[in-house]
C-alpha cells in the first residue's frame, strides 16, 4: 500500500507526496505527458534528443548538473514511446534544491546551441551504441515497423534513423518545449523522507509561478486491425539466427491488458515457465526464449523471441512456438499454474515497497493513467483474472494474421 | 519576489546511520549476519560461498557449480526447483564474483517454510546430472558467441588477460572451455566450497525469532560440515604489467570499445578512500572530467566512466567507453590529458566541494532500505574489514585536500603505464 496526498495548482501541474521516514532521501519525480508517440513522422527521435537537453541549462540556472551534485543528488532520465520521466534523489535536508532545478527547466530552458551541436552527437553515440553496434541491436527498428502500420508506435525512441537526429534544429526545440512542457502536461511526485505541507509549500513556491500554456491533446492515428500476417527475413552478421513473433495486444488501460500481462508470465517468467520448460529443457530447440510485452498506452505488441540451437531449422523453431502459443488457446490454464502467475505480481508489488523512487515512478504514471490509487489496486486486478479471460485472451492475440515476423540468419551459424 | 539565480541553502550532510548486524555463528561454524529492518513482510537471504581455487584457471568451474545448483538435487528434479521457487513468488539468484559466489533467495515471510528446505537440498545434495550439464554447457556456449560479437564484452576481457595474465582475475573462458566440464569435476569442488565452514550467511528484512530459528536448524544443526579441514589457501602471483595498447580490429566497426587501467591497491589500504575522490573526480559520476569533456564538450561518446575494483588477493583501476570510430584515438588523447592533468595541477575547491557532497549523498542514498545496509556490510565484510570503515572514509572524503589527490594521481595513475584495450578501429 503506497499511502499519498494530491493536489493540482492553478496552473494545472498535478502533485502527489508519499511519505515515507525509513529513508533519509527524497526523490523528486516529474513526468511530462509525452513521449516518441507525440513526435512529426519526419522528425523521430526528437522526444529523446529533447530530454538531453533538458540538463543542458535552464532560463536562470546555467548547469543543471552541477548544483544538483554540490548538493549530493543523483539524477536521470528517461524517455519511452508514451512518456519523458525526469527523477532526482537527494538527501532529504536539500529537497529545495530539486524543487528550484526542476522548476527552472519548467519555466524556461536556455536554449543553447552548443547544447544542442554536443547532444545532437551524443545521442547519435547512443544510437550506434545500443542500436547498430550490436548484434540483433536493431531488433525494434525492424519490429516496429512491421508491425505497425500508421500508429507512431512504429518508430523506437531512439527515432528511425540517425539523420532525423543530426538534422534537428533550435526551432524544433523551442516549439516542441511550448507545446509538452507545460505545467498542465506534466506530473510531480515527491517522496520519502518529506512532510505533505512543506512539500505544498515549496511546491507553491517555486511552480505556482509557471503560467499555464494549454493542455497538448493527442490526436493520434488508430491502428487498423491487422488482417494479413507480415514477415521480414535479414541476412546479418550476427553469430546465431534468432526468431521474434510480434502480435498486437490490447492498451494499456483495458480489461484484457491484465490477462495478456499474465499470459506473457505463464510463458516465460521464472524458470518454470512454459516456453523455458518445454522449449529450452525438455525439447532441447532453443537456447534461450522469451515473451513479454511493451507495456505501452496505446496498443501493445506482444513478443515471443528466441534463439533456437544450431542443429535446429528455423521452420522447426517456428512450429514449436506455435504449438506452446496454440496450448493456451485450446486448453485452460490450471488453477495452480495460474495462482503461480499471480503470487508472483503480488510479490513483485510488494519488493517495489522498498525502493521509494520505484514508488514515486508508479505513483507518477498511475497517476498519468488516471488515477495514483490505482497503483494500489493493481494486485486486484491481476486476481480478478480469470481461466477463461487467459484463454480468450490467447485466442485474441495468437492469430497468423495477428502477428509479424522477424527472422535474422546469421551469415554463418555457430556451432 | 522569488530568486531563480540563486541556489537555496545547503544543508551538509552529517553522518550516516549504519545499522549493525546481529552476529550468530551456528553450532556447525556457519557465520550468520542479521539485519532486522523495515516495514514489509519480506526477506533477502544470501548464502555466500568463498572459492577455493585448486588451479588458477578454474574460474568457469566455480560459476558452473553455482548456476546449476538450481537443477536439480538427490530428490527434486529441476522442474520442481523451479515450480517451487515461482509458485511461491519467489526469486532465487545465483551470483558469481572473482572471489565468492552467492544464492540470494527474496522471498515473502509468509512462505520461507516451504523455501528454505530447498535451498539447503541444493547446497547439500545438488546432483549436477549429465543432462543438466549438457543444457548448460550447450546454451552458454551460444550465449557466449552472441556476447563475443559486442566490442565492449571483448574489450573488458582482453583487459582482464592483459592486467592479470595466467592469476584467476584473468582467466576469462573460450568457448572450446565449456567442452572442459565434468559432472565429476564441479561434483568434487562442489563438496569442498559448499560448506558451513566456507559459507557466510547474510540475511536481511523483517527478520522473526522464527526466520533465525529456521535457519538454525537447517543450515546450523543439519548441515554437517565434512571433507575435514579447508585447504590452505594458494594466494595468487599477480605481478604488475608495462602498459601496453592491445588493437583488436573490427573491420566493420561504427563505434570502438575503450577499457584500460592497471592495478591498485585494496580497500584496507589507508589511500584507498582517497583514491575512491581521485576516481570520482577523473570518471566516477556524471560531472567527472572525463563526462564533462568527452561527452558533455565533444559529444564523442554517449558514457565514459572509471571505477575500482578491491579484490581478495589483488585491486584495479579501471576506465571504459564506447566512442564513434572516427574519434577513438582523440578520446584516448583526452584520456590521457585529463589523467596527466590530474598529476599536475590540484583539484579547485569548488570542484572539490561538489565532489564531496556527491559522494556523501550518494552514500546516504546507497542507504535505502536494509538490503542495502547488508550490501554495505559485505563490502567491508569480504575485505576483512568492519562498519568502522566507512567512519574513516567519510573522514577521508571529508578532510583530503587537493594536494593529497594530487599526489595519488601521481602515485597511482600514470597513463603511460596502464593497459589500454581498443576493440573496434584506431
Amino acid at each position: 500500500m503506497v499511502k499519498f496526498s494530491r493536489f493540482t495548482l492553478d496552473n494545472g501541474l498535478r502533485i502527489l507526496v508519499h511519505e515515507d521516514h525509513a529513508t533519509p532521501m527524497a526523490v523528486v519525480n516529474l513526468l511530462y505527458d509525452v513521449g516518441s508517440r507525440d513526435e512529426h513522422p519526419d522528425k523521430t527521435g526528437f522526444a529523446h534528443l529533447f530530454e538531453h537537453l533538458m540538463f543542458g541549462g535552464s532560463v536562470n540556472i546555467p548547469s543543471y548538473d552541477g548544483p544538483s551534485q554540490a548538493v549530493g543528488a543523483q539524477n536521470n532520465a528517461f524517455t519511452s514511446n508514451d512518456i519523458t520521466n525526469y527523477y532526482i534523489t537527494l538527501p532529504a535536508a536539500n529537497l529545495e534544491t530539486a524543487f528550484w532545478l526542476e522548476s527552472d527547466r519548467m519555466l524556461g530552458l536556455a536554449f543553447s546551441e552548443k547544447s544542442l551541436d554536443v547532444q545532437r552527437n551524443v545521442v547519435c553515440e547512443e544510437f550506434k551504441q545500443r542500436y547498430l553496434n550490436q548484434p540483433y541491436g536493431d531488433v525494434w527498428l525492424r519490429l516496429r515497423p512491421l508491425a505497425y502500420q500508421v500508429h507512431p508506435y512504429r518508430w523506437a525512441t531512439i527515432g528511425k534513423e540517425l539523420s532525423h537526429i543530426e538534422q534537428a534544429k533550435m526551432d524544433d526545440v523551442r516549439a516542441f518545449f511550448t507545446k509538452h512542457y507545460a505545467p498542465e502536461n506534466a506530473i510531480l511526485v515527491v517522496a520519502g523522507d518529506v512532510e505533505v505541507d512543506a512539500v505544498k509549500e515549496l511546491t507553491e513556491k517555486w511552480f505556482a509561478p509557471i503560467a499555464s500554456r494549454g493542455k497538448y491533446v493527442r490526436k493520434l492515428p488508430a491502428e487498423p486491425e491487422q488482417r494479413e500476417a507480415h514477415r521480414e527475413v535479414i541476412y546479418a552478421d550476427v553469430p546465431l539466427n534468432s526468431l521474434y513473433i510480434a502480435f498486437h495486444g490490447p492498451a494499456r488501460l483495458e480489461n484484457a491488458y491484465y490477462a495478456m500481462d499474465l499470459i506473457s508470465d505463464l510463458l516465460s517468467r521464472g524458470t518454470s515457465s512454459r516456453l523455458y520448460r518445454t522449449l529450452v529443457k525438455e525439447k532441447e530447440l532453443f537456447s534461450e526464449i522469451n515473451a513479454y510485452h511493451t507495456g505501452s498506452i496505446d496498443g501493445n505488441l506482444f513478443v515471443v523471441a528466441g534463439k533456437p540451437l544450431s542443429n535446429i531449422t528455423l521452420e522447426a523453431a517456428e512450429e514449436a512456438i506455435w504449438d506452446e502459443l496454440r496450448q493456451l488457446k485450446y486448453e485452460q490454464v490450471t488453477d495452480y499454474e495460474l495462482n503461480k502467475v499471480k503470487n508472483r505480481i503480488e510479490s513483485t508489488m510488494i519488493f517495489a515497497e522498498m525502493a521509494i523512487l520505484e514508488k514515486a515512478m508508479n505513483l507518477a504514471y498511475f497517476e498519468l493513467l488516471g488515477d495514483a490509487d490505482g497503483l494500489n489496486r493493481e494486485v486486484d486486478r491481476y486476481f480478478a483474472v480469470s481461466a477463461e479471460d487467459i484463454q480468450r485472451q490467447a485466442n485474441q492475440l495468437f492469430r497468423k494474421e495477428n502477428s509479424s515476423t522477424l527472422i535474422y540468419i546469421a551469415d554463418k551459424h555457430a556451432y | 519576489m522569488l530568486t531563480r539565480t540563486q541556489p537555496p541553502p545547503y544543508h551538509p550532510i552529517s553522518g550516516l546511520d549504519l545499522i549493525k548486524p546481529q552476529e550468530i555463528t551456528f553450532s556447525n561454524g556457519l557465520k550468520v549476519f542479521i539485519f532486522d529492518s523495515g516495514e514489509q513482510d519480506l526477506v533477502r537471504i544470501e548464502w555466500i560461498v568463498d572459492h577455493l581455487f585448486g588451479r588458477e584457471d578454474q574460474a568457469l568451474l566455480n560459476s558452473s557449480i553455482c548456476e546449476l545448483l538450481p537443477e536439480g538435487t538427490l530428490t527434486l528434479s529441476s522442474a520442481q526447483i523451479a515450480e517451487l521457487v515461482d509458485f511461491h513468488g519467489a526469486f532465487l539468484i545465483p551470483g558469481v564474483g572473482y572471489d565468492q559466489s552467492s544464492l540470494t533467495l527474496f522471498s515473502l515471510n509468509k512462505h520461507l517454510e516451504e523455501l528454505l528446505p530447498v535451498v539447503k537440498d541444493m547446497l547439500t545434495n545438488a546432483v549436477f546430472s549429465e543432462k543438466e550439464l549438457a543444457t548448460y554447457i550447450r546454451n552458454n556456449k551460444q550465449k557466449l558467441q552472441v556476447s563475443l560479437q559486442k566490442n565492449s564484452f571483448v574489450a573488458r576481457r582482453l583487459f582482464n588477460k592483459s592486467v592479470f595474465g595466467t592469476a584467476r582475475y584473468g582467466y576469462v573462458p573460450e568457448v572450446s572451455d565449456y567442452d572442459e566440464l565434468t559432472r565429476n569435476n564441479l561434483l568434487v569442488l562442489f563438496s569442498q566450497q559448499y560448506r558451513p565452514s566456507n559459507c557466510t550467511l547474510v540475511v536481511s528484512g523483517k527478520i522473526t525469532g522464527n526466520v533465525i530459528n529456521s535457519l538454525d536448524r537447517l543450515f546450523g544443526n543439519d548441515w554437517v560440515d565434512q571433507n575435514g579441514a579447508l585447504p590452505i589457501e594458494q594466494i595468487p602471483n599477480v605481478l604488475p604489467t608495462a602498459g601496453k595498447l592491445a588493437v583488436d580490429v573490427r573491420k566493420d566497426a561504427m563505434q570502438s570499445a575503450i577499457r584500460m587501467g592497471c592495478l591498485s591497491v585494496q580497500r584496507p589500504h589507508p589511500d584507498f578512500p582517497g583514491l575512491q575522490v581521485l576516481n570520482t573526480v577523473l570518471g566516477g559520476y556524471f560531472g567527472s572530467r572525463l563526462m564533462t569533456n568527452i561527452r558533455e564538450d565533444k559529444g564523442y561518446t554517449y558514457s565514459i566512466s572509471s571505477g575500482m575494483a578491491s579484490l581478495k588477493h589483488s585491486a584495479f583501476f579501471t576506465l571504459g567507453s564506447e566512442v564513434g570510430v572516427d574519434v577513438t584515438a582523440a578520446t584516448l588523447g583526452e584520456i590521457e590529458r585529463e589523467i596527466n592533468r590530474l598529476r599536475d595541477e590540484p583539484v579547485s575547491n569548488e570542484e572539490l566541494a561538489v565532489v564531496r557532497s556527491y559522494i556523501m549523498g550518494s552514500l546516504l542514498g546507497s542507504l535505502e532500505n536494509v538490503f542495502s545496509h547488508a550490501d554495505k556490510f559485505k563490502n567491508v565484510y569480504f575485505s576483512g574489514l568492519g562498519l568502522e570503515y566507512y567512519d574513516r572514509y567519510t573522514s577521508v572524503i571529508n578532510t583530503i585536500t587537493p594536494d593529497e589527490i594530487c599526489h595519488l594521481a601521481n602515485t597511482y595513475l600514470d597513463f603511460d603505464k596502464m593497459v589500454k584495450v581498443v576493440v573496434g578501429k584506431i
